[in-house]
């Protein structure tokens, strides 16, 4: 059993005891435990079940490469799935539930799965596809469902705050090794700014577990100092729990900060993901031990040699009383030593190489540890913990020569140096055959925007696995950062680190040598994904060839633990199996984050109310206090209508339409776009950007326009009023003012560069307010100015400039409604004050606010159309009866060429028309199809056309639409199908789309 | 005139730095030959003050002057005279290409007072808050968050920032999301 030591525990404080739950039970540990190492001190070696097979597991290591031991963290608003207790913080009162189990982790229904896992082969997700239909709703996908899935997703709102911090540095450093505190010491040195991070709460890394030596002191002392060196120069910045999550181009990177996981009573904000631009980065992320692949390999109590280790060293806890140490290599010897130092039993060290002649190996023999060579695991017994393992020759096919009872195994493959943030931007690798495994190749490191490397790998995670030639190489990385950064290191010497020299490893992709089928089927590669050694060999079988695919079929590498285990083992065995080299086989690609990161840093602080930014009009406030029905108009939101107490959304609307058309409304037109374009060359660039001609326009004097893209498509429209000689004020619709701005910028910075037209964007700077119904010249009277508001000092399509109730402002005479309409520009600071006065003098006359739909009813009566409603990037003025809007005289403008096109002059393309339902009262649903004739080859009605716009119309008393309809202006007065759903079909007859006052008599007046 | 108000009618935050409504500003955007001597003298006419360099700010007594690109500066003077400058700019630089125009009412000035006002910023801003990165002095047009700002500081502890008007309420939330009391990272060296 596991349990906690009287001794060693450098990371814990006794006394600061700290009580927490794991599946309700009520557990003790210390201040400094991570919840791995204090599960482990109560004896909980089974901590969830495996993702296929439901098989119990345990933990395996001691950091973020932890496959197995998985666990739902908090409750409420704070739970969250899937969180390694190797990386949890041991915090008082933290709630830990196991996962992926039913109903119980003691007895799960689901580990069935594992007496059928002939069923699971290698690529069964892909297999069952082949099997009938049926098969798949029926058999598979319900099985499936019941047995998958990792932790459970939360339910309530995560009540944490998060947030980005952008940093700038010369140099980021990533680890704090003692690697990567050397490389920051130097750099620091140089002047360069420096960011070092370190993912765990301590510095120092594994070499202070080791007990290496440096520069005479053991390597916690030379800790403590050099962190004292870098704490005094202000230029180096150190965060601890700070991961480097990924690599990108242009030196970015991401840091993700957990500040309050480890003390939830702290206040502030949970994560913070720091998006970083350096220079150069380092990354000095060591390396991460690999299991052996014996038979039950699994099972809870096989542990990584290097992880045994430290639960004894840093936190005081034993793994077991009776552990065997399996390797290939001399590392795990360290571990054997630490065990019966620390006062356990070490039954056996099974080492597959024929000899084991080290300095370690003799230091073990000397404390009477038995070592056999040229041995291995038959295979681990037990179920839910281990109880023993048998004794097999290496070279043999696993014929057991002796049981050995134990309760814990500790396995060691060698070391894998952590390449992935090397990788992540494209940092190739080199197989280095005499420590098993990929390293960084300095010559092909990934590139920056200069064209030279910008990923400086250090240290362990540069394949310099023994403590001297780690420490050197983060001395180098430092001073060779400093300099590409742009600073000038001063040359000294680097520090001197001493460990016992190593006998080289032998590399052991199986165990035994020969290891039959019912043991390779019990042998585990990926432990979070359940693949084993046999999934793998049935994949290369197969024809898979290529690492990517089979990855993708065995699923090798793809839980959450990314393969930080696997990888190595599992292309091993994949090259094996395929009889090639492990470096024409390779790696899968290394991806971001490098371990996973919280939705919620993701995130931000973009939720809730900063969810999205909302942009607001001067009006806003009053709108909103004043039963403002909101709508989404493009980033704005505008009023769908003014609801009055106890009034539905529909009443309101037509309440506003039919007092607008009789007595005066008030309109808040500020979202409209709003663009200034001055200039000697600006209206033959208006002239270019509109359909119709502009540069024509008398100054004083507003006119519609059109403006298409180069494929002469319908774009955006508005109103353009010339103001003086070389400047116009071109409207554009409320969602195209930042797109039409940014179209006008591109044509003249990349086209036509040196005509002479300068823009700028005045959309915020003016509130518009529109006072429009037969009213409205009396309502602009009354409210005092000294503007000449007559017909014909101020007729239709004029605009002037004065004051309106003390208020400087423009007055454009358009209309939108069909009835007599000014839009009053005013300062947006003014704009309220404005919208007061014209609603304080408009009392008198009736007036009343309305809203978008109040607007787009009326203008839909008048049959103007709507960008985005009658248009959707595929439709041409042309087809909205819009060619008198298309000037006959210009050589060019944009869209021009396009509308000559064959297909865009075809008779028969889709043309703008205004329905009548037949029944007055029934309202068309918005885009109904219309059919015609009999159905098509393939069993489809013959669609013709759509309704694009459509309303019920209080003025007409009528239900009136606009559709867009196939050779729809030579079908005046026929009547077409509409059919909406369960055998219903609306007739409706085919007209013209203005359907009120053709002549303009109510606007002209 | 009198009943001008900002967008945000005067709101104020304290946290880690304090966050206000600056008020009603004056600016003007004047877009240009910048390498013109009779533009370089409007800008001394209108705010007593030179030539910016690229991504310069200069401030005085009259008023303030910005680089914002290749083309363009931003005046800034006082709200009830920036209609008058552009009259003014009008008619010395008549006849020559340029466009002058009052922008004083499309946009919401604030100010952050206190010693971590690199440090809020920098939780939005994708530039380099450092001093050696916007020194006194410099300007920089970027975003906070997902909106479109400038901002620059005139005093170690003092940065300006200039946003348009119909997002001025969600910049200002930002801000003071961001410059909660206690949650600032402490990376940013003061001055």
């Amino acid at each position: 059993m596991s349990t906690r030591l009287g001794t060693n525990g450098r990371l814990i404080d006794r006394n600061k005891p700290l009580e927490f739950t794991f599946n309700g039970k009520r557990l003790k540990g210390f201040q400094g435990d991570t919840l791995a190492a204090a599960l482990l001190a109560n004896d909980q070696m089974l901590v969830g079940r495996s993702f296929k097979y439901h098989r119990p597991r345990g933990i395996m290591a001691a950091g973020p490469e932890e496959p197995n031991a998985l666990v739902g963290l908090g409750q409420g608003g704070k739970f969250e799935p899937n969180q390694r207790v190797t990386t949890t913080e041991l915090f008082n009162g933290l709630t830990a539930s196991s996962q992926n189990h039913w109903p119980s982790l003691e007895f799960d229904i689901g580990a069935i799965n594992r007496m059928m896992s002939r069923v699971f082969p290698a690529g069964f997700y892909y297999k069952t596809f082949m099997f009938p239909r049926f098969a798949w709703k029926h058999v598979f996908e319900p099985i499936i469902r019941g047995a998958a899935g990792l932790g459970k997703a939360p339910t309530a709102q995560d009540v944490d705050r998060y947030e980005y911090f952008y940093a700038h540095v010369d140099v980021l450093i990533v680890g704090g090794g003692i690697a990567g505190l050397e490389a920051a010491k130097q750099a620091g040195a140089s002047g360069a700014r420096v960011l070092l991070i370190e993912q765990t709460a301590h510095w120092g890394g594994r070499a202070v577990v080791d007990g290496v030596e440096i520069n005479g002191k053991n390597a916690e002392d030379w800790v403590m100092e050099t962190l004292a060196d870098i704490d005094a120069m202000p230029n180096i910045t150190r965060r601890n729990r700070m991961m480097g999550a990924g690599v990108y181009d242009h030196g970015y990177a991401l840091g993700y900060e957990q500040l309050t996981d480890h003390a939830p009573e702290l206040s502030g904000p949970r994560h913070r993901l720091w998006r970083i631009r350096a220079r150069r980065i380092v990354t000095a992320t060591g390396a991460i031990e690999r299991p052996l692949s014996f038979a039950g390999n699994d099972i809870p109590g096989v542990m990584l040699a290097g992880a045994v280790r430290d639960y004894a060293v840093n936190f005081g806890t034993s793994v077991g009383d009776r552990t065997v140490v399996v390797t290939n290599n001399d590392d795990a010897y360290r571990t054997a030593i630490a065990l019966v130092n620390a006062g356990l039993n070490v039954p056996a060290i099974i080492d597959a190489r024929p000899e084991a002649s080290g300095d370690l190996a003799a230091q073990a023999r000397a404390l009477g540890i038995r070592v056999e060579t040229g041995k291995a695991i038959g295979k681990v017994k037990g179920n839910k913990r281990v109880e023993g393992v048998t004794l097999c020759a290496q070279a043999g096919e696993g014929t057991t020569l002796e049981e050995i009872k134990c309760d814990a195994v500790a396995m060691s493959g060698g070391w894998s140096p952590v390449v992935h943030l090397w990788s992540h931007c494209g940092g190739k690798l080199n197989w280095d055959a005499d420590q098993a495994a990929f390293r960084p190749d300095p010559d092909r490191p990934p590139l920056g925007a200069d064209g030279s490397g910008f990923v400086i790998a250090a240290g362990t995670a540069n394949g310099y696995l023994d403590a001297a030639s780690a420490l050197q190489d983060g001395h180098e990385a430092g001073l060779r950062a400093a300099t590409e950064a742009g600073h000038k290191p001063q040359k000294s010497a680097p520090p001197h680190a001493k460990s016992e020299a190593e006998a080289p490893l032998l590399p052991v992709w199986s165990m035994p040598q020969g290891a039959h089928y019912q043991l390779r089927a019990k042998t585990w590669l990926d432990f979070q994904n359940d693949v084993k050694v046999s999934d793998v060999r049935l994949a290369a079988q197969e024809g898979y060839a290529s690492v990517e695919h089979t990855k993708r079929y065995t699923t090798l590498g793809m839980a959450s633990d990314q393969g930080k285990l696997s990888n190595i083992n599992g292309l091993a065995v994949l090259a094996d199996s395929l009889n090639a080299e492990i470096p024409q086989v390779g790696t899968t690609t290394f991806r971001p984050p490098y371990h996973p990161i919280s939705f919620g840093s993701i995130a931000g602080d973009a939720r809730g109310a900063l969810f999205k930014p909302i942009r607001k009009s001067p009006i806003h406030d009053w709108t909103d206090a004043n039963g403002g029905y909101w709508e989404p108009v493009a980033d704005w939101r505008r009023p769908y209508c003014y609801q009055r107490p106890g009034e539905s959304v529909k009443d309101a609307v037509t309440r506003e339409i039919n007092n607008t058309r009789s007595n005066v409304g008030l309109l808040d037109a500020s979202t409209l776009g709003k663009i200034l374009v001055k200039g000697p060359d600006a209206g033959k660039f208006l002239d270019m950007l509109y359909t119709n001609m502009m540069s024509n326009l008398k100054i004083g004097k507003c006119r519609y326009g059109l403006m298409c893209n180069e494929n002469g498509f319908l774009s955006d429209d508005g109103v353009v009023a010339r103001l003086s000689e070389d400047s116009f004020l071109c409207h554009t619709t409320s969602g195209g003012s930042d797109r039409i701005h940014a179209w006008m910028e591109e044509w003249l910075q990349t086209e036509w560069w040196d005509w002479k037209v300068y823009t700028a964007n005045l959309t915020e700077q003016f509130a518009q307010i529109g006072i429009v119904g037969p009213k409205a010249r009396q309502v602009l009277e009354a409210m005092g100015s000294d503007i000449d508001l007559s017909p014909e000092a101020l007729p239709f399509m004029g605009f002037t400039e004065g004051t309106i109730a003390s208020i400087k402002a423009r007055a454009y005479r358009i209309s939108f409604s069909g009835e007599l309409s000014y839009e009053v520009a005013v300062p947006a600071s003014e704009g309220q004050a404005f919208w007061d006065a014209a609603l304080a003098t408009g009392q008198a006359f009736d007036i009343q606010p309305y809203g978008t739909e109040a607007l787009h009813v009326m203008r839909a009566e008048k049959g103007f159309i709507m960008i985005g409603d009658e248009t959707d990037g595929t439709v041409i003025p042309q087809d909205l009866n819009l060619g008198w809007a298309i000037s006959k005289k210009k050589d060019d403008f944009l869209g021009k060429r396009a509308q000559m096109r064959s297909f865009m002059q075809d008779p028969d393309r889709k043309q703008l028309v205004g329905l009548l339902t037949e029944d007055a009262q029934v309202v068309l649903p918005d885009a109904a199809h219309a059919i015609e004739g009999p159905k098509r080859a393939n069993g489809m009605e013959n669609i013709i056309g759509h309704v694009t716009s459509t309303y019920y119309s209080p003025t007409l008393g009528h239900s009136i639409a606009m559709a867009l309809i196939k050779g729809g202006s030579r079908r005046m007065g026929e009547v077409l199908s509409f059919p909406v759903g369960e055998g219903r079909v609306i007739k409706a007859r085919v007209v013209d789309p203005v359907f009120l006052d053709k002549d303009g008599g109510r606007q002209n007046v | 005139m009198s009943e001008a108000v900002t967008a945000l009618r005067g709101a104020n935050f304290d946290g880690a730095v304090t966050v206000s409504d600056a008020g009603l500003r004056g600016m003007i955007t004047l877009r240009g030959d910048l390498g013109d001597e009779k533009l370089a003298a409007v800008v001394k006419a209108a705010v007593r003050l030179g030539m910016p360099k690229p991504r310069g700010v200069k401030e005085g007594a009259k008023g303030a002057v910005a680089w914002m690109s290749p083309d363009e500066l931003l005046l800034m003077v006082d709200y009830d005279k920036a209609d008058a400058v552009v009259s003014g700019i009008d008619k010395a630089l008549k006849g020559d290409h340029f466009l002058a125009v009052n922008v004083s009412d499309a946009r919401v000035v604030l100010r952050l007072e206190g010693q971590g006002v690199r440090e809020v910023i920098a939780k939005g801003a994708p530039a380099d808050l450092s001093p050696e990165g916007l020194p006194i002095g410099e300007i920089r047009r970027t975003r906070l968050g997902q909106v479109a700002v400038a901002f620059w500081l005139s005093d170690a502890e003092i940065l300006h920032l200039i946003c348009f008007r119909s997002v001025g309420a969600h910049v200002f939330n930002w801000l003071s999301n961001a410059a909660q009391a206690g949650s600032l990272p402490g990376f940013l060296r003061p001055d």
